[in-house]
This record gives C-alpha cells, structure tokens and sequence, in this order.
C-alpha cells in the first residue's frame, strides 16, 4: 500500500495523524521527562471526568430548568457562563454536556479496541491466510469513508440514542485500530526474544499476553488517546448536525448546534461550549503526543 | 514530462500495480453498494410503510414496490437496484416527486467548488511555510508554526465555522458570508465567491494543519538525503534546491495526505453547509434525514462514497507517477 499515511481523518472530519504506522525503537531508555504541560493536562481531563461523573451530586443549577425570568444573560454570578434562550444555566449544561463526549469517546474505544486489537493482534501473530484474508477486508473497509457510513447508518437507524452512536462509531473504528495494532505487533513479532520464547515452548497465549502485548502497549494508549479525541470529534460534527442525542439532553456539540440560531444575539452560548471542547480534545491530542515521544514511539514507513 | 518517460520504462510494474489497485477498487465500489443499498432495510419496519407513511394509497405502494422490487428476494432487490443506479436511476422521492440523480446533479458542483477552492487556499499557505519551517527545524518560526498548527488541530470545522460566522459576518457584517445568503455563481460569480469564503477559509484550516504537518516532517527528512549535499555542494541556489530537488520526492507524502483528507473534506464541507443552508450535498442530506426522504439519503451516501474511492484511487495512481519505487514494492 503507497497510502500509509494516516486515515485518522476520516474519521474526525479533520486530519489526526499523529500516531499510525508506529512501532518502538530500540533504544527506549532516553526517555524524555514528561514536563509540566503534560500534567496539567492530565490534570484538566481528570477535572472533567470528575465533573461528570459527580455532575449529579455537585452543587449545580438544573441543566434542563427553563428560567424565563433569565433569558440570554451575560456571564454573572448568578450564573457563571450566563444562560441560554431558553433561560437555562450554561454552566451546568456544559458540565452535564461533557457526560455524552465521554462516554461516546470512551464507549467507542472500548468497542474499537475491545475488537480491532486482539484480531489485529492475532493476525500479526500467525501471518498466513488468516492475515491476508483480514487485512484485506479491514483495507477494504478502511476505504469506506467512515463518517459518511456513520452518518448514514444514524440516518436509517431511529430512534437515535447513545448506545446506537457508541455503537457505531465503535464499529467504524474497527479497521482503524486493527490496522494500528497489526502494524505494531509485526514489529515486535519478530524480535529475537519472541523467537525464544517459543523456542522454549511458551504457548501461543503466553506469548500474546506476557511478551508481545506489554511491547505494544505503550502504542496502544498513545493511539487509544488520540482515537478517543477523534471519536468525541466526530461525535461533536453528528450533534451539529442535529444526528447525535436528542435535545433537551445537552451535549457540547448540540449546545453549539442550538446557539447557531441565536448567534448575533448571545455569543456567549457558542463560546462556552466550543471552548470546553476545544481544551478537552487539545488535552487528549496533548498527552497522547508526549507519550508517543517519551516512549520514543518513531513513525516508520511499511 | 519526465514522469510520462519514467511511466515508459517502468510501464510494467506501473500498470501492473494499477490493474492490482483496479481490481480492488471494483471490490470496494461494491462492497459500497451493497452497504448503501442494505441502510434501507436497516430501517424498523416495512419499508413501504416507513418510506411513504401510514396514509400511503395503493398506487403509491404498487409504485414503490415496483421501484425497489421489494415482493422479491434481498438479493434480486439488490440486482434490480444497482441494475438502475448504473443507468443513471437513483429512484425518484416519494417526499419531493424529484428524480434523485437530478437533485445531486444540482447540489455536487457546490461541494466540489468549495473543496477546490479550499485546497487551492490550503496548499498556497502550507507549503510555503513548511519550506520555510523545514529550513531551520526547531527554530522560533518552525516551534511557533508546530505549537500553532496542534492547537489547530483540536478545533474541530464546525466551531471554526461558527466562530467565522460569528466575527466575520455578524460582528463585521460583511454582505453574503452570514447563514442563508448563498450567492448562485450564475447569477452572481463575485457573490458567489463570497459566499462561499467562510465554507472555503473553515475547510482549508484543516487541511492546512495537516499539510503543513505532513510536509514539514517530508521536507526534514528529505534534506537529510545525499543528494540535497550533493546540489549544496554543487553551490545550486537554496531556493532552486528546496522546489527542483527537494519538494519532489516529499510532494508524495503531500499527495498521500490530500488523498487520506478527502472524505474528511466532504464531512466538513457538510457541516458548513448545514450552519449557512448553502445547497450542496451536506444540506440536501441532512434536509432529507429530516424529512425522512430515504431514497435521496441513499443516493447521497451511494454518490459521495464511491467519489471518495474513486479519488483516492486517481491519487494513487497519480503518486505512483510521481515516485514510481512505490509500484516496485
């Protein structure tokens, strides 16, 4: 294949292409230090994932409670992030809002993983015709657009709800993590201390588990991040669309779909919303990067 | 030129390696088709009913059910179908009474101005700068752009777009940039070209960051190459280096990520359209999905699928002439 660039744009809408064929190098000692924006990065994706799960226990405002007195107010007091047209807490709603990208973003990731990495895994292993027969399917799928398929299968596939988007993105992912999987373990597969191991009769299973997959971990997360971001993208352009949850459950990209229509009179309403998911996928991209440098992960050339 | 001589000399493998990607490609369209064709019936229910409604006459019925064949078998219903898609008959909607090739035909020169005029601003922004980045990696300019260009990275098209709308056309109050102002380019080729700035400026910010990206990285390493020492020590001009000798073998990697970036195109392109009701594909579609007019989202999907592939394939083939080792693989 001359296309070993990445694909990962397709996915998002907009081209992450941080981590595809990747494989660790030898020398993984030079490691360099994490540093202080990894960690506050860390630290803001922590925040969030806090915040939603707790959203329920803080002490928030009611993110779906209609104040008609407070209609379209400024960022305040009362009301940190001011209220939409509706006279409901913007705050509130952006915090509740994070719940639907997480767990779109994780969701995915675990149906993605959960499938892509042990076939892609076990592919790299064998070789042969299983390899061949697979990768050519998940090349042939890997073709399809994914988000135009997500768009379409959402489209046919009402009522829309969060586990049929999870569903699908998770699947649409498949190919994608598959082919990252595959490519990493092949690096590993052959190394002299996988030759070993079998040499001394380690069963196949163990050698999956114990020797190859810690070796391929450190890729793994680095990719699970920044497939996790590319995910709450996606999901992010479905919700503009109008295509993910339905209203009044808010979600970032459904507060920004539902500002659109107030645009000149409360911008606020856009601004707050964009900006907590525009930091969060900022985070993700961040941490996924320093990883890939602090393991040495080099990008390589099939 | 060169390339056409090279095409000669290695004819074999290159048409080789283009029969190969043929045939796969047959494969993809396919497998495609048959996914487009399936959506209808991921639909709950009878179709019939879901497509046209409970009030739906008997005549409508009989109508839909000869266009779809759905009294046959799956795989006969497929037949039927791609037998009249590839003569050109998506089917005619049961919502607006309009042929459904016809309503694409009107909305895909739309897309397609916005990608080209997208691209055109993306490719004259990003290969200056990642020359210029290239020259001297890791200095302010080239850690400034990287920083700038991952920032960029992580907004996606449809805040870029709302933000433009926001301050360009609502805060500036610039004349057909705000929603609903979409300038025919037969009536009115200026206002056409302003209507169509905001859509054009969003689609080429992702792309920019992405080529900028891919170039940069193409170009350091390119440099490092013997023959880059080789035109330096020959006293060839950094300019003439950097377009004759360098940009040439890293416009491959170039070539790949605008390939990789058209169906990421498309979706933005759907999203801008939707924020401003510009009627390209991206606002038929979601008006379609909104009026449940099934026939014409399938046409849709079955038409920007396969014109992906097909692109992607045309690139591949194109990058193959640029650097035919790749076919020799």
């Amino acid at each position: 294949m001359s296309n070993n660039l990445p694909m990962m744009g397709d996915l998002g809408g907009q081209g992450l292409f941080a981590v595809e064929e990747a494989t660790l190098s030898e020398r993984a000692e030079k490691n360099e230090p994490l540093g202080f924006l990894f960690w506050l990065c860390v630290g803001w994706i922590g925040l969030n994932v806090v915040g939603a799960i707790l959203a329920n226990v803080l002490p928030l405002q009611n993110p779906l409670f209609e104040d008609y007195n407070a209609i379209n107010v400024g960022p305040g007091l009362h009301h940190l992030f001011g209220t939409d047209d509706l006279g409901r807490d913007i705050f509130a709603r952006v915090v509740y809002g994070s719940r639907v990208s997480i767990a779109v973003g994780v969701g995915a990731m675990i149906i993605g993983f959960g499938i892509g990495a042990p076939l892609g895994m076990l592919a790299a292993y064998r070789r042969g015709r299983f390899d061949t027969a697979l990768t050519t399917f998940m090349y042939v799928l890997l073709a399809f657009p994914a988000i135009i398929a997500t768009i379409a299968v959402l489209s046919f596939w009402t009522p829309r709800a969060l586990t049929k988007i999870i569903i699908v993105i998770g699947l649409a992912s498949v190919p994608l993590v598959y082919r990252v999987i595959r490519t990493a373990t092949l690096n590993v597969a052959t190394k002299d201390y996988i030759i070993a191991a079998k040499v001394q009769g380690a069963t196949d299973r163990r050698i999956l588990l114990k020797e190859l997959l810690p070796n391929i971990a450190p890729i793994a997360v680095s990719f699970l991040l920044i497939g996790i971001a590319t995910v709450i993208t996606l999901e992010g352009a479905l919700a503009f669309l109008g295509l993910s949850v339905n209203p009044p459950t808010p979600s970032w990209g459904n507060m920004i779909n539902e500002a659109r229509t107030v645009l000149a009179q409360n911008p606020w309403l856009v601004i707050f919303p964009s900006l907590a998911l525009c930091l969060f996928l900022l985070c993700l991209n961040f941490i996924g990067d320093r990883l890939r440098t602090h393991f040495d992960v080099t990008e390589v050339k099939l | 030129m060169r390339w056409l001589l090279s095409l000669g000399v290695l004819g074999g493998s290159v048409v080789k390696y283009a029969a190969r990607r043929l045939v796969m490609l047959i494969g993809i369209v396919f497998v495609i088709s048959v996914g487009s064709f399936y959506l209808i019936h991921l639909l709950p229910g009878d179709p019939a009913v879901v497509i046209l409604g409970t009030g739906a006459t008997p005549l409508a019925k009989a109508h839909l059910f000869a266009q779809l064949g759905l009294d046959k078998p799956v795989y006969l219903q497929y037949f039927t179908w791609i037998g009249n898609v590839i003569r050109g008959n998506m089917g005619t909607s049961f919502i607006s009474q309009s042929s459904v090739a016809a309503t694409i035909r009107a909305a895909l020169p739309i897309d397609v101005e916005i990608i080209v005029l997208s691209q055109i601003l993306a490719f004259l922004v990003a290969i200056p700068m990642a020359m210029r980045s290239a020259r001297k990696p890791d200095g302010v300019l080239d850690r400034t752009l990287g920083a700038g260009s991952f920032t960029l990275l992580s907004v996606p098209p449809f805040i870029i777009i709302v933000l433009l709308v926001l301050f360009v056309s609502i805060k500036l109050g610039i004349p057909h940039t705000g929603p609903s102002s979409y300038v025919t380019l037969a009536s009115d080729p200026l206002g056409n070209l302003e209507s169509l700035a905001l859509p054009s400026i969003t689609l080429a910010v992702g792309s920019f960051v992405v080529y900028y990206r891919v170039l940069r990285s193409d170009l350091i390493a390119t440099l490092q190459e013997e023959f880059i020492t080789m035109a330096r020590s020959k006293g060839l001009s950094h300019r003439r280096i950097m377009w004759r000798h360098a940009f040439r073998p890293s416009s491959v990697a170039l070539l790949g990520a605008a390939s990789v970036n058209i169906g990421g195109l498309l979706a933005s392109g759907f999203v801008v359209q939707y924020l401003l009701a510009i009627p390209g594909l991206g606002y038929t579609l979601i008006a379609a999905i909104n009026t449940s007019d099934y026939l014409l989202v399938q046409g849709i999907v079955l038409t920007v699928s396969v014109g992906v592939v097909v692109i992607n394939f045309l690139f591949d083939f194109i990058i193959n002439l640029v650097d035919p080792r790749i076919s020799r693989e």
